[in-house]
């Protein structure tokens, strides 16, 4: 019975496929695998999907051997939702980067690209599919290693110092991260999630906990790039090719925040993690002052993928403030915006990637005369723009909804006023660009300029007309959200 | 069709239309044209076709899609609804008229993407007229802000991109900040955000704070223009005259009191305002408007900047109306956005027409000019008594209700401001008709030369030339009338003939109105 198999094929498949790469470099072949590798994972993760919700929480024990022993695959509510959230955007941009890549990289070291893209893959879907805390570790470097080779292939210089920064903080957020699961270790001798949430519950407020969970959130914090620990990301985003910002925003950054809010609810639990040692409070500052700084930091950028790399720091405030209000609507409303998120930044950095292929820039300029020469391009843009505007009929909209809703019913109104005022930063940085690509006349040197080819603009509008799905039909994000609030919450806040 | 379908078609058609627009393109510019007018028809007539049921006290609903479990898109057409979508569809059939011979007229560039643009800021405004719930409304108020924000940044220069970063800054900043804040707060307290006869928030929201949300809705609502947020109106002057015309006399301005007005009798409820007096402030914020604005329109020598003020002051109107909360008042106030819509719109249209013929914006350049558009200056003369208020003329009925549900409410601080603001509307909107019909034309009044000819082609093809240096005797003597073209011509006629016709044929409307009151909407 493969069905049992799923959750295994989902992490082994595209790992299996990285080498295969490498030994089939003809033209063409290696993007082709990644492609097929990276369908195959969509489609196990809608399975996963199917499959919990009708039979509730699967579990996988890798090589027969019994948690707390083995390792064990653990799949409920939250992590099946974000597994399909990361390798649907991902099966866009992938169709996306052929042609892109081609632009951008050139044909010469095509494979060894694609084999890094499908490490990172690989170790993204294991973090987050993963019952093992230490084996969470292992994932998480896997998925580092290869996004340092991701950014470093931007055809900028400047992308390699982007990456070895990157690899500096990301390295130290591993190192917490690991320090924090070794504290753990040593109180409770045992890396089974379930097993230390158990033991680790037990214990209390005793300090060698207090001193892991210090280590585990900030490590996270990290990885998802929260304020004021986000300073890796502007860089990586810019100097990276189009493909992999549009990859990375839509997938790393969320897995990261998968990784906080698991370690939080599920392995300390929200009764110690908010009210012993009320981690919502520096949780909701950060998030909001992220919001503030890193939104106007956006709004002076003269380059259009830094200006998106800023606004994801401050969309992930928008996440990080939903999961400090540790209620059931408040981290519903977290997890929709990672989702919602996702497709957004996916369609926005497809769309730049666009103009990259077209124009030869990202800069501003790059896109007057945009509006009417490359007309697809820049109404694809203008979707997902109103989407992170967070309009009505927009998928945008729905997050931003749910999660001043939650702020409400906290009896945080302030913080509601304030989400929904950070919306009007998004708002002037958005149309920075709207109103260069259509009111302003191309520069005389761009040249002749027509519109992207189908290969791009397919990928970039089946995300942007995503951003419109899920804003109309919205059981997808708002039921999925929900259940996963539900399976990690319990009964707590409610 | 039943109504329901005939509600969608009637807010789908534009949209539609504006596709439609934009597949033909430049090259197809007669096509074009057409096609927009076919699509102005096809808004019109549904919208007409659903007037029996709701002049019968029908309420025609169709729910299209439910977002939020409680907060769907929908529809339903009830009487103030009604009243503004005939209006704006209706108005828009002339205005695509008057919209071709002005563009191609002045020589105006992107004409596919302002016809479309166009379309689409219908669609919006009916969308706005026939929303269910304040959700809808809210989705179609920013999108009536942003469709229109390329036609008032339209010619590309400075000017108009300094203008339109002003119109959408304040429109978007207070739809956001305020007015999405106060239907999050309304939707939190009141549990829907329906517009229910007698209002959602008796009981849910009281004391200071039933205050501060009337504050957030009508601060919120950036386009009914209360001072000090007044400033994008005049601003958005720098568009073409057909948007100033239809958008910045009709459908925005009126989408904005419109929903004032749906706010004050759908989600507070008249009963409630009236009760606790929060809307008493609200009453000295508008009628300073309407001074204010008066005062200012007073100063302005651009014609179309004084009918800009003007629309400021008499947006007002409505405001004050719906805040005195009487039936009269209201009803009034809902008259006044028929009664002005006719007036205003036939004033830009003149404006527009006469910029088209001579190129001249200022009003003391005007003189003499009825000689030459006597048909123009004519019509104009029309409007601007209709908006002064007198009989025979539409403007009258709602200033008598206004002034009648003022003195119901014992405001006579009201009934003040109404009769200082009709005198002062008699001092700016009568001088330039004066000066065009009885004084001659400056003597370095050089607009009829011949190298004026050369420079604005058919624009101005009726002119009959004349030498250089001729002094005003001369040009009287070659006289002759030499208007806008046709296109804009007739349509500013039936408009300024529609402003004498709501005098005399007013009471279907006041068939349509008298239903919110006898159906209790508005108690007495």
């Amino acid at each position: 019975m493969i069905a049992v198999h799923l959750p295994i094929l989902q992490v082994v498949l595209p790992l299996i496929a990285a080498p295969l790469c490498v030994l089939f470099r003809a033209r063409d072949l290696p993007w082709a695998i990644a492609a097929v590798a990276t369908w195959t994972a969509f489609a196990i993760s809608g399975l996963l999907l199917a499959q919990v919700y009708s039979v509730g929480v699967i579990s996988y024990e890798i090589g027969d051997w019994a948690p707390p022993w083995g390792i064990e695959y653990r799949i409920d509510a939250l992590n099946a939702f974000v597994l399909l959230v990361v390798s649907g955007v991902s099966a866009a941009v992938i169709l996306f980067g052929r042609d892109s890549m081609l632009a951008e990289f050139g044909r010469s070291r095509e494979y060894l690209f694609y084999t890094a893209y499908l490490l990172t893959f690989c170790g993204l879907l294991g973090v987050t599919i993963t019952g093992d805390a230490f084996n969470l570790f292992v994932f998480l470097e896997i998925s580092s290693l290869g996004t340092y080779v991701l950014i470093a292939s931007g055809n900028n210089r400047r992308a390699l110092l982007a990456s070895y920064q990157y690899l500096i903080l990301g390295t130290i957020g591993a190192t917490f991260i690991v320090i924090g699961v070794g504290f753990l270790y040593a109180m409770t001798g045992t890396l089974n999630m379930i097993d230390l949430a158990g033991r680790v519950q037990a214990y209390g407020a005793n300090t060698t906990i207090v001193v892991a969970f210090t280590f585990l959130v900030v490590g996270a914090s990290l990885k998802l790039a929260l304020f004021p620990l986000h300073l890796w990301l502007p860089a990586a985003y810019t100097y990276a090719p189009s493909m992999v910002s549009a990859f990375l925003a839509a997938t790393a950054t969320k897995v990261g925040l998968y990784v906080l809010v698991r370690f939080v609810f599920t392995i300390f639990g929200p009764e110690f993690s908010f009210v012993t040692l009320s981690l919502g409070l520096p949780l909701a500052i950060l998030a909001l002052v992220g919001m503030f700084v890193t939104s106007t930091v956006a709004i002076f950028q003269n380059d259009v993928k830094r200006m998106l790399a800023f606004s994801s720091v401050a969309q992930i405030g928008y996440m990080v403030l939903g999961i400090s209000i540790h209620t059931m609507l408040g981290v519903a409303a977290g997890l929709m915006h990672l989702f919602n998120h996702a497709l957004m930044k996916g369609a926005l950095f497809c769309a730049v990637g666009c103009i990259v292929y077209r124009v030869g820039s990202s800069r501003l300029d790059a896109f007057a005369g945009a509006g009417r020469r490359m007309p697809w391009t820049m109404a694809a843009f203008c979707t997902g723009g109103i989407s992170l505007i967070g309009l009505p009929l927009t998928a945008g909209f729905v997050g931003k909804w749910y999660l001043v809703l939650a702020l409400i019913d906290r009896g945080w109104w302030p913080l509601a006023v304030l989400v929904v005022l950070s919306s009007m930063l998004a708002v002037i940085y958005i149309w920075r660009v709207v109103e260069v690509a259509y009111f302003r006349d191309p520069l005389p040197e761009a040249g002749p300029v027509e519109e992207a080819p189908l290969s791009l603009l397919l990928p970039t509008w089946a995300l942007a007309f995503a951003n419109i799905w899920f804003g109309i039909e919205t059981s997808l994000n708002v039921s999925g959200a929900f259940a996963a609030a539900e399976s990690i919450l319990g009964g707590f806040g409610s | 069709m039943n109504a329901a379908d005939l509600i969608l078609v009637a807010v789908f058609a534009p949209l539609v239309g504006a596709f439609l627009i934009l597949v033909a393109g430049d090259q197809r510019a007669n096509l074009r044209d057409t096609l927009m007018v076919l699509a102005s028809v096809a808004t019109f007539v549904p919208v007409a076709t659903i007037l029996p049921e709701v002049s019968a006290g029908g309420l025609p609903r169709v729910d299209v899609v439910e977002v939020v479990p409680g907060l769907p898109i929908a529809f339903e057409v009830e009487p103030l609804g009604m009243l503004f979508a005939l209006i704006a569809s209706f108005l828009w059939i002339i205005t695509s008229f008057y919209a071709i011979g002005y563009m191609r007229g002045h020589h105006e560039g992107n004409q596919t993407r302002f016809f479309a643009c166009f379309a689409i800021a219908i669609s919006a405004a009916i969308g706005v007229a026939f929303a269910a719930n304040m959700f809808t409304l809210f989705f179609a108020y920013e999108v009536l802000t942003i469709s229109t924000y390329p036609l008032v940044a339209h010619h590309q220069d400075s000017e108009a991109q300094r203008a339109g970063r002003t119109y959408l800054g304040i429109l978007l900043t207070t739809s956001i900040c305020l007015q999405l804040v106060a239907i999050i707060w309304t939707w939190f307290a009141a549990g829907t955000l329906d517009f229910t006869p007698g209002g959602i928030l008796a009981g849910k929201v009281t004391g200071p704070e039933l205050g501060v949300l009337l504050f957030l809705y009508m601060y919120g609502i950036g386009k009914a223009a209360l001072m000090p947020i007044h400033s994008w109106l005049p601003a958005a002057m720098v568009a073409p005259t057909p948007v100033s015309a239809l958008l910045h006399a009709v459908a925005v301005v009126k989408a904005g009191v419109f929903t004032v007005l749906k706010v004050i009798i759908y989600i507070f409820g008249t009963e409630t305002l009236r009760t606790t007096g929060v809307s008493e402030w609200l009453i000295y914020v508008a009628g300073f408007t309407i001074v204010a604005a008066s005062c200012i329109a007073l100063t302005k020598d651009n014609l179309k900047a004084r009918l800009a003020y003007s629309t400021v002051s008499q947006l007002s109107y409505i405001v004050i109306g719906a805040a005195l909360a009487t039936p009269w008042a209201i009803m009034g106030a809902a008259m006044h956005i028929a009664m002005h819509a006719f007036g205003k719109i036939t004033l830009f249209f003149c404006a527009g027409a006469i910029m088209v013929a001579t190129h001249k914006t200022e009003i003391s350049q005007m003189h003499g000019l009825g000689r030459r558009m006597p048909f123009t200056m004519g019509a104009f003369l029309l409007g601007a008594l209709c908006v002064i208020g007198i009989p025979p003329f539409g403007g009258f009925w709602s200033k008598w209700h206004l002034v009648g549900g003022a003195l119901d409410a014992g405001e006579m601080l009201v009934v003040a401001v109404l009769l200082i603001s009709t005198l002062l509307n008699v001092a700016y909107l009568l001088p330039p008709v004066l000066y065009a019909f009885l004084l001659p034309p400056k003597p370095d009044d050089h607009d009829l030369e011949v190298g004026h000819h050369q420079h604005h082609g058919e624009a101005v093809a009726l002119h009959s030339y004349g030498g250089e240096g001729h002094g005003h005797r001369d040009l009287e003597k070659r006289g002759g009338i030499r208007e806008a073209p046709l296109f804009c011509v007739v349509p500013l006629c039936l408009t300024a003939l529609g402003t004498i016709a709501l005098f005399f044929y007013v009471e279907p409307l006041f068939g349509l109105l008298y239903g919110i009151i006898e159906a209790g909407t508005v108690t007495k």
